[in-house]
């Protein structure tokens, strides 16, 4: 017997019992849809924070963080107070002689202040930086313009703040730039203002940028710098730029052995990297966790399957008497079993990837995010192996009691 | 020639180990052409003859030459072969497919055949002109009347021109005058068409179509005879 004919005897059988077929693959319909929501969400998650750490921190820069490697959220929680990173490490890191490779070294200083225009105040984080984050950090103001050179050398009182900041302080959202906000009692006249970026990972819409050095003379007090955020020439000299940071760091700080470095380095693509590998865990498991119901509906399947056999156990004992084989009667009913968990599977996709692209509508929509679609094709081909797979495994007990059962005693059975 | 040698065949049921003797020291040969007709009362061991006969059950004593061959040498697959090339079965009960159509049904034994796919569709169209059914063929099976299933079940125990045909009581579930059209069907299949019959029965007027009865008793052969009366064209027929 052709395999062929096998096929369409498989899908005679089914359609004669459309209602039933349809109720037991819901089962795999549902887990099939889930998991493809939780894939596509998941990816498009992780494509959206991806994205704005591309977004933010250029793919040439290296931040560099006083202390050993962080291990926990305790050794972070350490960095802010943390005094390692100084001007002579800045001043060794712009020497071309040490790290041909660096084209800008940007101290970074970091803490949080209440801010005063008139009557309104506003706890904001302050950013002390320079005309360099215009690159490293995309800060592009949409009104007015970033802080030069000359500002920062000369301990300019100047002020770029965020959007969050400028709608809350300002009565008068377009009497913005040439104001003077007071950041712990001090003037600072506002000159420009960052682009809004919404709710996300990172976001510059709670904070004010000022030079750095008036951040460290006149906000923190302190000689130390919470980062310091160098740019290499090019992507590809990145890792070559490390190492040189490193060696230039270890010279500076007199360290002989690399364990007892008192510094740690990050680049976009480490940050990506982590970033990645904790949400394709994080989409994994909840994959895994609807896969469970894959189960379920297999072995709701078989259930349906073994009735399905003992209610059809003339027909299978008249296809014995008028020539059947225990092998066709065995692929007719697995066959009918994948060709069922199969079409689940296809609906299935179909379903959970219509769902998750009206979900990434919605969340683009009314969460104010750049969310992206993503079709999670290894999502569907496998959901399609596995759906198939299940009909295989849980249709296998039920066809073989169908393939053993005697032509004699199954033509008498009533 | 033998179509059909037994020597010594015996059953015996075993149900949770308690035996029961459905056959004893049977022995007949059925030559072919031949139309015979098994009779004997309930429990006489006449199906569970047919059904060894007819190669859906197996013997556990005894002898049994199909074609000359003993059949213990056949596996399940070849087993299968034979029911399905050389072997037509007509049931009490018809046993068809209720949601597929009369042309379905023929053709299922082809479904398990070696005969190309193309010949399928004229194989079935003939055996269901046989049984004159042909205003029925797309109609589905549980449409038609009971004597109108029992043809289809002929046409489908037909469409392989098999060297036999089992007919086990297919007049028991109709009324005298469909009874009467189907033992005419399966008198002329065996008068034109030389197929060899072996008919089931409990009713004498029935087994009377056939040429010869062999009569069932405590799964023993009773008697074994030629009809005298041979009924021929139906006429007589009444139940």
């Amino acid at each position: 017997m052709k395999f062929i004919y096998s096929i369409k005897t498989a899908t005679n059988g089914l359609r004669t019992h459309k209602s039933r077929s349809a109720l037991t693959i819901l089962g795999i319909v549902i887990g099939i849809t889930s998991i493809m929501i939780v894939m596509s969400l998941g990816d498009g998650a992780k494509n959206l924070i991806l994205g704005e750490i591309q977004g933010t921190m250029g793919s040439r820069v290296i931040e560099i963080r006083p202390g050993k490697e962080p291990k926990g959220p305790s050794d972070m929680m350490g960095i802010m107070f943390l005094d390692s990173l100084k001007q002579k490490d800045v001043d060794a890191l712009r020497k071309k002689a040490n790290a041909p490779t660096i084209t800008g070294v940007m101290p970074l200083v970091v803490g949080s202040e209440t801010i005063t225009y008139g009557s309104e105040t506003y706890s904001a984080s302050y950013y002390g930086m320079t005309e360099l984050a215009t690159g490293m950090y995309n800060m592009i103001p949409v009104e007015g313009r970033f802080m030069t050179n000359d500002e920062v050398k000369g301990f300019a009182d100047v002020v770029i703040i965020g959007s969050k900041v400028k709608e809350e302080l300002f009565t008068d959202q377009n009497k913005v730039l040439g104001e003077k906000i007071k950041i712990k009692g001090r003037n600072f006249r506002v000159i420009g203002v960052l682009p809004e970026k919404g709710q996300g990972l990172i976001s510059f819409d709670t904070v004010v940028i000022i030079p750095y050095t008036t951040a460290q003379q006149y906000l923190s007090g302190k000689k130390y710098f919470q980062h310091i955020v160098v740019e290499a020439d090019s992507e590809k000299n990145v890792l070559r730029t490390i190492e040189d940071i490193k060696i230039t760091l270890r010279n500076s700080h007199n360290i002989t052995n690399s364990e007892d470095d008192d510094f740690s380095l990050g680049s976009q693509a480490d940050a990506l990297k982590m970033v990645g590998s904790v949400m394709s865990v994080l989409t994994l498991f909840l994959a895994a966790v609807a896969a469970i119901s894959l189960v379920v509906g297999g072995i709701g399947i078989m259930n349906i399957m073994l009735v399905a056999v003992t209610e059809r156990t003339k027909e299978i004992g008249l296809r014995k008497a008028i020539g059947a084989t225990n092998q066709n009667i065995l692929t007719q009913f697995l066959l009918e079993a994948v060709i069922l968990t199969g079409f689940g599977g296809i609906i299935g996709i179909i379903l959970g990837s219509s769902l998750s692209f009206f979900a990434s509508i919605l969340i683009s929509k009314f969460g104010g995010l750049n969310w992206q679609f993503t079709f999670p094709y290894v999502a569907a081909i496998l959901g399609l192996v596995v759906s198939s797979l299940v009909g295989l495994i849980f249709g296998l007990y039920p066809a073989n009691q169908a393939a053993k059962k005697s032509p004699m005693e199954a033509l008498r059975y009533e | 020639m033998n179509i059909i040698q037994v020597k010594n065949l015996g059953k015996i049921y075993d149900n949770d180990g308690i035996k029961t003797n459905a056959l004893s020291g049977v022995s007949l040969e059925i030559k072919k052409g031949e139309f015979v007709a098994i009779m004997g009362p309930s429990g006489s061991g006449k199906s569970t003859l047919l059904q060894i006969l007819g190669l859906l059950d197996d013997h556990t004593h005894g002898e049994y030459r199909f074609l000359d061959k003993n059949i213990k040498n056949y596996n399940q697959e070849e087993i299968a072969n034979i029911r399905n090339s050389k072997m037509g079965f007509v049931f009490q009960a018809f046993n068809l497919l209720p949601k597929s159509t009369v042309l379905e049904n023929v053709k299922l034994p082809l479904l398990y055949s070696d005969h190309p796919e193309e010949e399928w569709e004229e194989m079935a169209i003939k055996a269901v002109e046989e049984v004159g059914l042909m205003h029925r063929i797309n109609h589905e099976a549980n449409q038609l009347s009971g004597g109108e299933k029992q043809r289809v079940a002929i046409a489908r125990a037909l469409v392989l021109s098999p060297e036999v045909i089992f007919a086990d009581e297919p007049t028991g579930n109709l009324d005298s005058k469909s009874g009467q059209i189907i033992i005419e069907i399966i008198q002329k299949l065996n008068k034109e068409k030389g197929h060899t019959i072996i008919l089931i029965t409990h009713e004498t007027y029935t087994a009377e179509y056939a040429e010869r009865i062999i009569r069932l008793l405590d799964g023993q052969i009773e008697s074994d005879k030629k009809v005298e009366n041979r009924k021929l064209d139906g006429k007589g027929f009444v139940k």
